[in-house]
């Protein structure tokens, strides 16, 4: 039977479904912001990938214990889901408990969520912990641990509390008017059983808590859902295509520009016909720039590497130039790309970055340029990295930070010559001597006299 | 003694091209190879255990050139692309179809960047190439300094580890020698770089407030505890690094610093 709370409840649901998709074609809109490149290949290795690194969560354990605590809130998330899908099937059409039929498979199901709602709970009180009390350097400090990604990551822990207790206050009332019916439990409740009296035994006050617990919860999933785009928090979606479309190749392969090979091959050889440039819809050449200097010019592969960071700070964790007090941090990097990306384009519903010039953060020398490259990001940081690739190595979601510092490199050398005057002295020795020392080509091989083996007998 | 050593001539790909002949592999020496005083030791230990297996191998000599890999990190693309592509030329004009290297940087490039400019070899590092000859026998890790006991810390270069995940070859090479092998806190994967890559080798450092290759190095000391002990490296610039490290710390008395391949021609009794 359809009352008016189930009509309120699509109106409810139909509100914040529609708000996601709307705040999710914003991020796309965002993410095609960038230039085109084709991942499309091996698709049952990237298959294989994702399964191991995005669903398998493999490359986090590489740290135990928040790889435990978060495979928790992962497992915990998945099959609560589960019972998401009968509250919304029981919210639109009036029924209670609508998959009860499935008898002890609904039992089991429910002893599980139970469960997996507690240890929820559990990990994300101890990730509270270890933010606000112990407070692990990679979570607490940084320049890019400004105030609204410290206040995002609390929110989301209080948050899934919240919404675990709220499951909890929905089964405990629930179970509690069963028993006074003397009806018969559909499922079981092994944490909720422990606390069934709490609410008292009043059946109209039970019924209440079991109804606001009941909203409670999955408004509090459409709030959640909505509020996902402009947090950290994003990753539960991103993870998956990010991991999908991550590189293939060895790590220390970097991308090599195709128009920079016709250049050269063109100067070498005057008879070489380079390919027509590509055209734009309007029948213009496209320019490219060589390098990056905004998130135009990074792909949308390194776009999405964005969207997907959790702020988890592995990365900038290993990384040589940052444990060693350099400025570089390959956790800014990412957050920086996205902060300018929703500057430049689209942004969600409530993500307000503070910028570093406004809270005056002195040692991230930025200026005024709207750019990514200086705007955000500085010289000093990129000229920092050591190319080591443990950032990427680091990183459970498979972020390339690697190519988008290099990316903004290549601008700074091939746009501006702004190099470091001793980088481009190395330039100049590999120039001039095929080497990038001083050295003369003709000692070369010098290092072969007078070389002795020990002859055989 | 000098009747027991010969005179070794190292051959080049134009003395075997103009005797119509073609080396099994071409041996990339690299610029540090060629010219940096300390990495032309390593050059000459490897050439040392080439000869004394027997194998066809020959360099390039004074027509090698830079592999641009200093340039690319360094993100000038238009000048690796120059010297890749001049290089390339060179090899295919040698029809070079396999190439070994004692550089991870060289090896990386070579292997892994020269394809998408037109130049496909198999490209293997020395530590792998070390890690099959003495598999094949061929180098028996005996005749020569004695190894036994001594402990050894292999040190990851990112160009080898992270950037191509080869990290057992260099330990199975050093675990012939019959040393006590040590793992410093961070290796393989999780392996601290020496500070030198991404063209660091050739500047100054970024202002903070210590320098990487002192942060590598007190884990290495650390490692290998009191007393004597080595170093063990694969790639020049970590060479670099790491001796200028155990240099500041004014450890050099007692922990040395070699390259795999020096050990090897060491034990391999090469060097005498």
């Amino acid at each position: 039977m359809i009352q008016l709370e189930n009509i309120i409840f699509l109106i409810v649901a139909g509100l914040g479904i529609g708000l996601f998709v709307w705040q999710i074609r914003k991020i796309r809109k965002n993410i095609l912001i960038g230039r085109d490149v084709d991942l499309s290949d091996n698709p049952s290795e990237r298959i294989n990938k994702t399964l191991l690194v995005a669903f398998g969560q493999q490359k986090m354990f590489k740290r135990m214990l928040p790889a435990v605590l978060h495979l928790f809130v992962y497992v915990g998330f998945l099959v609560i889901n589960i019972e998401v899908i009968e509250i919304l099937i029981d919210g639109v059409f009036g029924t209670h408990r609508v998959l009860a039929f499935l008898g002890p498979l609904y039992s089991a199901l429910m002893f599980i969520n139970e469960i997996l709602a507690a240890l929820v709970i559990v990990a994300c009180v101890i990730f509270l912990w270890r933010r606000n009390v112990t407070r692990v350097p990679r979570l607490a400090t940084g320049v890019e641990m400004r105030a609204w990604p410290k206040l995002d990551a609390n929110f989301i822990l209080i948050t899934e509390i919240v919404l675990m207790l709220a499951l909890f206050a929905f089964n405990i009332a629930g179970l509690k008017l069963v028993q006074l019916e003397g009806g018969e439990v559909a499922g079981s409740y092994p944490i909720s059983q422990l606390f069934v009296n709490i609410f008292g035994d009043n059946p109209n006050s039970l019924h209440i808590i079991e109804r606001v617990g009941w909203w409670f919860h999955i408004i509090g999933i459409l709030a959640f859902m909505n509020y996902l785009p402009s947090s950290k928090h994003f990753h539960i979606i991103m993870a998956f295509p990010n991991v999908y479309y991550s590189k293939l190749w060895p790590k220390g392969k970097f991308t090599t520009n195709p128009a920079i090979t016709h250049e050269i091959k063109a100067m070498l050889d005057p008879s070489y016909q380079p390919p027509a440039p590509e055209v734009d819809a309007e029948g213009n050449p496209i320019v490219q720039r060589f390098g990056a200097k905004d998130v135009e010019d990074l792909t949308w592969k390194q776009l999405m590497d964005a969207y997907t960071c959790t702020e988890c700070g592995r990365c900038t964790s290993v990384c040589p130039a940052n444990l060693t007090g350099k400025l570089l941090s390959p956790r800014k990097i990412v957050m920086d790309t996205r902060d300018r990306m929703e500057e430049k384009g689209e942004h969600p519903a409530i993500f307000a970055p503070n910028h570093y010039k406004e809270l005056g953060v002195e040692r991230v020398q930025t200026t005024d340029e709207k750019t990514l490259l200086r705007g955000y990001i500085t010289p000093e940081e990129l000229w920092a990295c050591t190319t080591c690739n443990a950032c990427v190595e680091s990183c459970p979601v498979n972020i390339d930070q690697l190519s988008t510092i290099m990316d903004l490199r290549r601008y700074l050398v091939l746009e501006e010559s702004a190099a470091p005057a001793s980088v481009n002295a190395m330039f100049t020795n590999i120039e001039n001597n095929g080497a990038p020392w001083a050295f003369s080509p003709s000692d070369r091989f010098n290092w072969a006299e007078d070389l002795y083996v020990p002859s055989k007998n | 003694m000098e009747e027991n050593k010969r005179l070794v001539k190292v051959p080049t790909m134009a003395e075997m091209a103009a005797n119509g002949e073609e080396p099994e592999v071409l041996f990339w020496v690299g610029c540090a190879g060629s010219f940096d005083d300390r990495y032309k030791r390593v050059t000459r230990a490897f050439v040392q255990i080439l000869e004394h297996v027997g194998v066809k191998y020959a360099v390039l000599g004074t027509e090698e050139s830079c592999t641009g890999e200093p340039a690319k990190r360094a993100g000038n693309e238009f000048l690796f692309q120059m010297q890749a592509i001049t290089n390339i030329e060179v090899l295919n004009a040698y029809n070079v179809k396999k190439i070994v290297t004692a550089c991870p940087h060289c090896f990386n490039t070579i292997k892994n960047e020269y394809p998408d400019l037109g130049g496909n070899y198999e490209v293997i590092h020395h530590s792998t190439f070390l890690q099959q000859l003495i598999n094949e026998g061929k180098v028996k890790v005996q005749g020569g300094e004695a190894f036994k006991g001594k402990r050894i810390t292999f040190h990851d270069s990112c160009y080898l580890g992270r950037a191509n995940d080869i990290y057992e070859a260099p330990r199975d090479v050093l675990a012939a020698l019959d040393a006590d092998l040590v793992e410093m806190k961070r290796s393989r994967a999780n392996g601290l770089c020496c500070g030198a890559g991404g063209a660091q080798m050739f500047k100054e450092p970024e202002p903070g407030n210590k320098d990487i290759n002192i942060e590598r190095t007190e884990e290495a000391l650390a490692t290998l505890g009191t007393g004597n002990g080595v170093i063990a490296t694969a790639c020049p610039f970590c060479m670099v690094m790491m001796s200028d490290g155990v240099k500041n710390k004014e450890q050099e008395e007692s922990v040395k610093v070699f390259d795999i391949a020096e050990l090897i021609a060491q034990a391999e009794g090469l060097t005498k």
